[in-house]
């Protein structure tokens, strides 16, 4: 178990020399540069700024550097928000965004698991037709229509809730983009839940233990979940990386301080520096989580173990 | 002889999306304590579903009309939680695919602890012991450490020893095995009915054994119920059935069965493919491919009655004997 799981670690590392450099060239490649603006700076100026933040050298060679210093654990500096280290900007929002992330996984992964449970041990019963409709929602309306909605029901008539922003504390204002967030993540929980639970009543095995007499409620509790939650976990890892990179849009809808907000203003600003941290931290986080998936996937299924 | 299962005019159909299929028609037969009967017939005769449904295993569109009285109680009908008392207990099944028949994603030891558990209130601990003496009984070599295998780790034939001593824990009065030789090695098949054999003799449980093979009949059962279309056209001991069949269907199965002594012989196969259950033909459901076959055989359905008075039936019109076409 020990060994499949550095084995797994060792693996990651290519990927994320590979993906840095896909990321750092790729941005080279699109047009504009961090210091463009409405008026044209004066070539002087320009060429001290280049030189400032090593962009005048040949391109390998500033991937070289680039490598050499995200080793030693420097990102570099934003090249547009002045006096900001990209470590620095991305431990400020960082942390919201990974509270909020994890807070929507909870949430959507309980609310997810049980109703899809519920809908297969109530197989083309009204239960389950409600929960397939209900479920249904979530997925074809996108999250940001979802979120505006939400913000003038609630926020807007009713008056229940903030409509956004957030200080530490305000526990009230993190309601409405929590529940936003987690349900297209339980949505897709709550289905494929539901699929595989459906396939494992169905299995010779479940036939079994109902012919040893051990009652429905044993029978779902150890014969049946373990093997159902396989597929679900293995979307798990993704779902929640979906949720810590993507809650980008609700957080700019609800005017939250993530690090939503530092990419896609930097992306639209040429920030370089600031694009490739942000994305080296994405790339970090579906990783990591991958291997944790793997991990949790060798322990529900023991065939895996021995691979 | 006590009996310790009376069925009675057991019926069980399947809603499909557009009719209604019988499965099985009017089957009733009864089965003595600690006796082996067979039960043979080809594929969709019903031999299985019938078994199922005593079980209350059917699947969701299945349904079960009739009687299967386990001693003073029927177990058709019986709510599901009141059938797990008696499934386990009193009456067990091992099924035919030992690769798929066990949890894979737990090991062989909790797999049978939790019947222990569930049935004789054993603490878990305890029946951790049982188990393991369970497994030495039907042959696994290092029970303690298979117990903690999971079911991917062993080979089928120990798999289905693994189904045996998890259907035998608890010493039941019956046990329906349902071709539970037909996945395996022919050198392991011979292994396993010894095991059965052998335990249920020791256990004093009657053993029903649903099969196709009629070699595995001769090996080890005492009565056989042959089976086709749903209903069951002759029964007998087993020595009767084999030397004088009364049935063409029986007399069919039997010409079927290659036999190791009689070499370079030509099988002699029933012509024809067995009845679909959706449309089965009028009259005697065999008629298309009965030799024997005459006008009544098309239009009435013949019942299954006693056989010169004694306790083996059949349900057949043909009245003439059925050896000199055999010789011809």
């Amino acid at each position: 178990m020990l060994g499949y799981a550095l084995r797994r670690v060792l693996s990651a590392i290519p990927i994320v020399f590979i993906t840095i450099a896909v990321c750092f060239f790729i941005l080279r490649l699109a047009p504009g540069g961090p210091f463009d603006g409405e008026r044209a700076l004066p070539p002087d100026v320009l060429r001290n700024l280049r030189e400032y933040y090593n962009l005048d050298k040949p391109l390998p060679l500033q991937f070289v550097d680039y490598i050499l210093g995200v080793l030693r654990g420097d990102f570099g500096p934003s090249m547009v928000m002045r006096d900001f280290s990209v470590a620095r900007l991305i431990s400020i929002g960082l942390p919201f965004t990974l509270m909020l992330g994890f807070a929507a996984f909870a949430i959507g992964t309980a609310a997810g698991l049980i109703a899809g449970a519920l809908a297969a041990f109530y197989q083309n019963k009204w239960p389950d037709y409600l929960l397939v409709f209900v479920v249904l929602i979530p997925l074809v309306i996108p999250n940001f229509l979802m979120a505006n909605l939400a913000q003038l029901v609630f926020g807007v008539y009713l008056r229940w809730l903030p409509v956004g922003g957030y200080q530490p504390g305000a526990i009230l204002n993190l309601v409405m983009p929590v529940l936003i967030l987690s349900m297209p993540h339980g949505a897709r929980v709550a289905r494929l839940t539901r699929g595989s639970m459906i396939e494992v009543l169905g299995t010779n095995y479940v036939r079994t233990a109902r012919s040893k007499g051990l009652g429905t409620r044993l029978i779902l509790a150890r014969h049946a979940i373990k093997p159902a939650l396989i597929p679900v976990v293995s979307y798990l890892g993704p779902g929640l990386s979906y949720l810590l990179t993507g809650s980008l849009v609700v957080e700019q809808v609800f005017a939250l301080p993530g690090i939503g907000k530092y990419f896609i203003t930097a992306a639209l600003n040429r920030d370089y520096g600031l694009v490739l941290g942000t994305t080296i931290l994405y790339v970090f986080i579906i990783l990591a989580l991958n291997l944790l998936v793997d991990i949790v996937y060798a322990w529900l299924d023991p065939k895996v173990r021995y691979r | 002889m006590t009996n310790v299962l009376v069925v009675d005019d057991l019926d069980v159909t399947f809603a499909l999306h557009q009719a209604e299929v019988k499965a099985v028609s009017d089957l009733s037969f009864s089965l003595a304590a600690g006796e082996t009967m067979a039960v043979v017939g080809e594929s969709g005769s019903g031999k299985s579903q019938a078994f199922l449904a005593i079980m209350g295993l059917l699947a969701r569109n299945g349904r079960a009309a009739g009687r299967a009285m386990l001693g003073e109680v029927d177990l058709i009908g019986m709510p599901g939680d009141r059938l797990d008392a008696y499934r386990g207990k009193d009456i067990a099944m091992i099924f035919q695919d030992p690769m798929t028949s066990l949890n894979p994603s737990l090991k062989v030891r909790t797999q049978l602890a939790e019947v222990l558990v569930r049935h004789q209130g054993f603490a878990p601990d305890k029946a951790g012991r049982a188990v393991i003496e369970m497994l030495e009984r039907v042959g696994i070599p290092e029970p303690v450490k298979r117990a903690s295998a999971y079911p991917h780790e062993l080979s089928g034939g120990m798999r289905q020893r693994v189904m045996i001593a998890m259907a035998l824990l608890c010493r039941p009065k019956i046990l329906i095995a349902d071709e539970p030789t037909t996945a395996l090695d022919v050198t392991v098949q011979a292994q396993m009915l010894e095991l059965f054999k052998t335990l249920t003799d020791e256990f004093g449980t009657a053993l029903v054994l649903i099969t196709h093979d009629l070699g595995v009949v001769a090996g080890v059962a005492d009565r056989m119920m042959v089976m086709y279309g749903g209903r069951c056209v002759e029964t007998g001991t087993v020595d009767e059935l084999f030397y004088d069949p009364r049935h063409p269907y029986t007399l069919g199965l039997l010409h079927s069965t290659p036999h190791v002594a009689k070499r370079a012989q030509r099988l002699d196969p029933i012509q024809g493919l067995p009845p679909s259950l959706e449309r089965l033909p009028s009259g005697c459901a065999f008629h298309p491919r009965c030799a024997f076959r005459f006008e009544t055989c098309f239009a009435e359905r013949p019942q299954l009655l006693p056989v010169d008075g004694g306790a083996r039936g059949r349900a057949c019109w043909y009245q003439g004997s059925l050896k000199h076409e055999e010789v011809a």
